[in-house]
């Protein structure tokens, strides 16, 4: 029997999720205009290798970055570059970023791609350039490259862990997708083993999704992928965050400031092991995901098999519209999920839910009251912080405190924010600190160098200090011993001047002896 | 279409802070219920005059510090305060007293700290503590519950002795009060006799004292109830019985001429009140895990010491003071082990 192991706090919450997954799972059509934003993963902006007027085809590459945390972006339907321009991201700032628009013919041609059904005469570095050429990134929402990701470098990596514990409420698209292409998940499954070179495969699932784990169990009734250990997992959030899932499933914990490979483990998400599977198997460049759209502000709930790069009002469209209760546009899940000011924004890669809230569903402006340290945060945080205690030096800007507290270790899941019964908004109050402390950090490497600096010239001043007292010194003791030989030597030089006049005045040393290295103070 | 946007997490908060005062406020209810019964209205008159007083307060402080006042009034917690101050004080204690306890309580023990949630000690016990020191006689008159008098007060009988400070049919207000189970074993024990002979006496019940056993036991379910609810952690009431019983048990066994039994130490005086509403304030009690067992179980062992050994007949508001102190520096050296670092 596999022992499951409890990390510590956790949320029981309304899960939502059959107003999502009652209805089948349908393909949506190709949008009249899809959009590609070029910022990647909080690094560089990839570049556009296309121009305005250009015709690309389905699966086309159309911008690329330096560099493997940079993966390329592929046009998801064939039709004409109509523009690149800054257009807004969906992130939290609503700041805008260069995006290439493509406004799509309906043709829907393909471009040509190279398949391997045959992947397993492919070494690990061959299939890691495959999955980054194909543009595959973590769908379960980080968006981390996946060819970085299952490029441990010298960590001994013994197990990998897909997750499928979709424990944020409303969501339902690894559900679907377990639910309707179960085999692509555990054969993009076995190829990320061969990529790792591990034997241990364990897919962590919810046990509120037993269709999902249905349909795996009925593949592995028959006697195939006997190597991949399907384990549900008790449903509480934060169950499938990275660490909590490792903690559940290995009982190894991610050492803080680590990797999970420093615990021998990689994670990926189901959705991103289909996509695996897509792109050696069928040599299929990530150009579609399963998003679901849910809540009240929906009409017709439901998931969907969208092209990256469509707009959020087009996916809302296809799903009946909004509802006239439609209160809050939110990308994600309701817990970590960010709120959108406007529909016009592209769905990306990282885009699992496009969650509508209505009346009731999700609160209000808060108004925050006093802390009464009733310590309900601490008890739900899966990490095991101490939030009442981060919050109190977070706002006494006691920065010393908030690290030695271990404010870097939040996830930022939400749990204590939500059980506030003060209504502090701690998340906010940590993701604050935190970045006062990177910002801090950055700093302290800026301070070091420049002490470094300092430090060296004072040294050198030091020396030269040093030289210039030994210089002195040594013309001293030449000056102090005016013996009688040396005079005699000079009344008889300056006899033989006299005598010959042209000759070249010789001089002592005393004319160098200004200080030749002073330098202006500076700083 | 454009939305309004706000930060994650956004799903509405199940918890308020009013919520959990008013729980609280409920769960007092067996507790002041059994008081009321075994010591008649004067409890109901002063948990009039502190709750008023205590919102009156409330108020004039945050009009004086220019916040919020009706959102500080709202979130519950002096009406919290006063009837927490209200129930521990005897019910014919005269007016004043109850009235200037609680505004010791409100004014100098909450407000002048900077509120709700900023105050190092609690407030309730500020005020008892105040009011013990300083007016130690009308602190210790209590009234014979009625399961020694075998008969009721009127409302009007105790709204006179706590206005006109009068016993009922004009009788002296010396001559209805008494000492409580805890005094009179603590003044007993003093003159020379034993434990268990005074246990036999006529103040003394099957379990603790008479009336008082009632009262602690409505306490215990509205603790208990707060439990389940998880309104309260179980570590604090938990380490400050155990350490109650474990001491008084130890002592018992040891010297049973001098010591009373563990279950009158538990269902006596203020134990219940004190390990499930009062120790149990979280903004003046350690917040971890760990630390709340201790928390609990020092509080509990003072106790102990103040009744066995110290100048006053019961000891939580004392032990409780002492506690508030010394919590942060628990909460410090109590950290939980966080996810990924090592033990």
């Amino acid at each position: 029997m596999f022992t499951l192991h409890r990390f510590h706090g956790g949320l029981h919450l309304d899960a939502h999720k059959e107003d999502s997954s009652f209805a089948p799972l349908a393909t949506a059509p190709v949008p009249p205009r899809l959009i590609f934003p070029l910022q990647q993963r909080g690094g560089q902006n990839a570049q556009s290798v296309v121009r305005i007027g250009d015709h690309v085809h389905k699966g086309q590459v159309i911008a690329r970055g330096d560099g493997p945390m940079n993966p390329p972006i592929h046009a998801s339907s064939s039709g004409v570059v109509s523009a690149i321009e800054p257009r807004p991201l969906p992130h939290p700032s609503g700041l805008a970023d260069l995006a290439i628009v493509i406004d799509t013919d309906g043709e829907d041609l393909a471009f040509e791609t190279e398949a391997h059904p045959d992947y397993q005469r492919l070494a690990p570095d061959e299939l890691r350039r495959i999955i980054f050429e194909a543009g595959i990134v973590g769908l379960g929402g980080a968006a981390f490259p996946t060819a970085v990701k299952t490029d441990p470098g010298h960590r001994a990596i013994d197990t990998l862990i897909l997750n499928g514990a979709e424990c944020e409420p409303y969501i339902t698209c690894d559900d679907s997708l377990l639910r309707h292409f179960p085999r692509e998940v555990l054969e993009g499954a076995r190829i990320l083993m061969r990529v790792l070179g591990v034997e241990r495969c364990l897919l962590g699932i919810e046990d509120d999704m037993p269709e999902a784990i249905r349909a795996l169990r009925e593949i592995q009734e028959t006697g195939e992928y006997q190597d991949i250990d399907v384990i549900t997992v008790p449903a509480l959030y934060p169950s499938g965050g990275e660490k909590q899932l490792i903690r559940i499933l290995t009982g190894r914990e991610v050492p803080t400031r680590g990797i999970p490979a420093d615990a021998g483990v990689v994670c990926q998400n189901v959705g991103t092991a289909a996509a695996v599977y897509r792109a050696v198997v069928r040599g299929e460049p990530l150009i579609e995901r399963i998003v679901t759209v849910t809540g009240k502000g929906i009409r017709n709930p439901g998931n969907w098999l969208t092209r990256i790069g469509t707009p959020i009002a087009d996916l809302v469209r296809y799903s009946g519209g909004y509802s006239g209760a439609a209160e809050r546009l939110i990308l994600g899940g309701p817990m970590m999920g960010i709120s959108l000011s406007s529909d016009a924004l592209p769905l990306v890669k990282a885009a699992n839910c496009v969650l509508v809230t209505g009346r009731g569903e999700t609160t209000g402006p808060k108004q925050a009251l006093p802390c009464i340290r009733c310590g309900a945060c601490a008890e739900v945080c899966p990490v095991n912080l101490l939030p009442q205690q981060l919050y109190w030096y977070s706002r006494a800007d006691n920065l010393r405190r908030v690290e030695e507290y271990h404010v870097t270790d939040c996830i930022e899941c939400g749990c204590c924010d939500y059980v506030c019964p003060s209504h502090i908004p701690l998340v906010q109050y940590f993701r604050a600190a935190k970045s006062e402390l990177v910002a801090k950090q950055r700093d302290r490497v800026k301070a070091d160098r420049a002490r470094e600096r300092f430090e060296a010239r004072q040294i050198r001043k030091e020396r030269e200090k040093q030289e210039r007292a030994e210089a002195a010194q040594r013309k001293k003791a030449a000056l102090a011993k005016p013996d009688a030989s040396e005079i005699q030597d000079a009344i008889a030089r300056a006899k033989a001047r006299k005598r010959l006049p042209d000759a070249t005045p010789v001089t002592d040393g005393t004319s160098h002896e200004s200080a030749p290295h002073q330098e202006p103070p500076r700083n | 279409m454009r939305f309004p946007t706000a930060p994650a997490p956004h799903l509405a908060p199940p918890a308020s802070t009013h919520r959990i005062m008013q729980w609280v406020l409920l769960a007092m209810i067996p507790g002041t219920a059994a008081q009321l019964w075994q010591f008649g209205p004067g409890v109901l008159v002063n948990l009039a005059l502190a709750v008023t007083t205590a919102l009156t307060a409330e108020y004039a402080m945050l009009r004086l510090r220019a916040r919020h006042s009706r959102a500080g009034l709202s979130d519950w917690s002096a009406t919290l305060t006063g009837a927490l101050l209200a129930v521990s004080l005897p019910p014919i204690a005269p007016w004043w007293v109850t009235v200037f306890g609680t505004l010791f309580a409100i004014v100098i023990g909450k407000q002048l700290y900077g509120g709700l949630g900023y105050n190092p000690f609690n407030p309730a016990m500020v005020g008892y503590a105040v009011l013990l020191i300083s007016f130690p006689k009308a602190m210790t008159a209590w009234l014979p519950p009625v399961d020694i008098t075998g008969t009721h007060w009127g409302l009007s009988d105790a709204w006179n002795a706590i206005v006109h400070h009068t016993g009922p049919d004009g009788s002296s207000f010396d001559a209805v009060t008494m000492a409580t189970p805890l005094d009179t074993l603590k003044t007993q024990l003093g003159l020379g006799r034993m434990a268990d002979e005074i246990q036999s006496g006529p103040l003394f019940g099957a379990l603790a004292g008479k009336g008082w056993q009632w009262v602690n036991l409505g306490y215990l379910a509205g603790g208990l109830w707060l439990l389940r609810r998880g309104l309260i952690a179980w570590q604090i009431p938990t380490g400050f019985l155990a350490a109650l019983g474990t001491w008084s048990l130890v002592f018992f066994l040891l010297e049973p001429q001098t010591y009373p039994t563990p279950l009158f130490h538990l269902l006596g005086g203020a134990t219940m009140l004190g390990a499930f509403f009062i120790a149990t304030d979280p903004v003046t009690a350690s917040t971890t895990p760990k630390g709340r067992l201790i928390y609990g179980a020092l509080i509990g062992s003072l106790v102990f010491v103040i009744r066995a050994w110290g100048g006053y007949p019961d000891g939580v508001a004392f032990g409780v003071l002492l506690l508030n102190l010394a919590a942060p520096t628990i909460d410090h050296y109590t950290r939980p082990r966080v996810y990924g670092h090592p033990g």
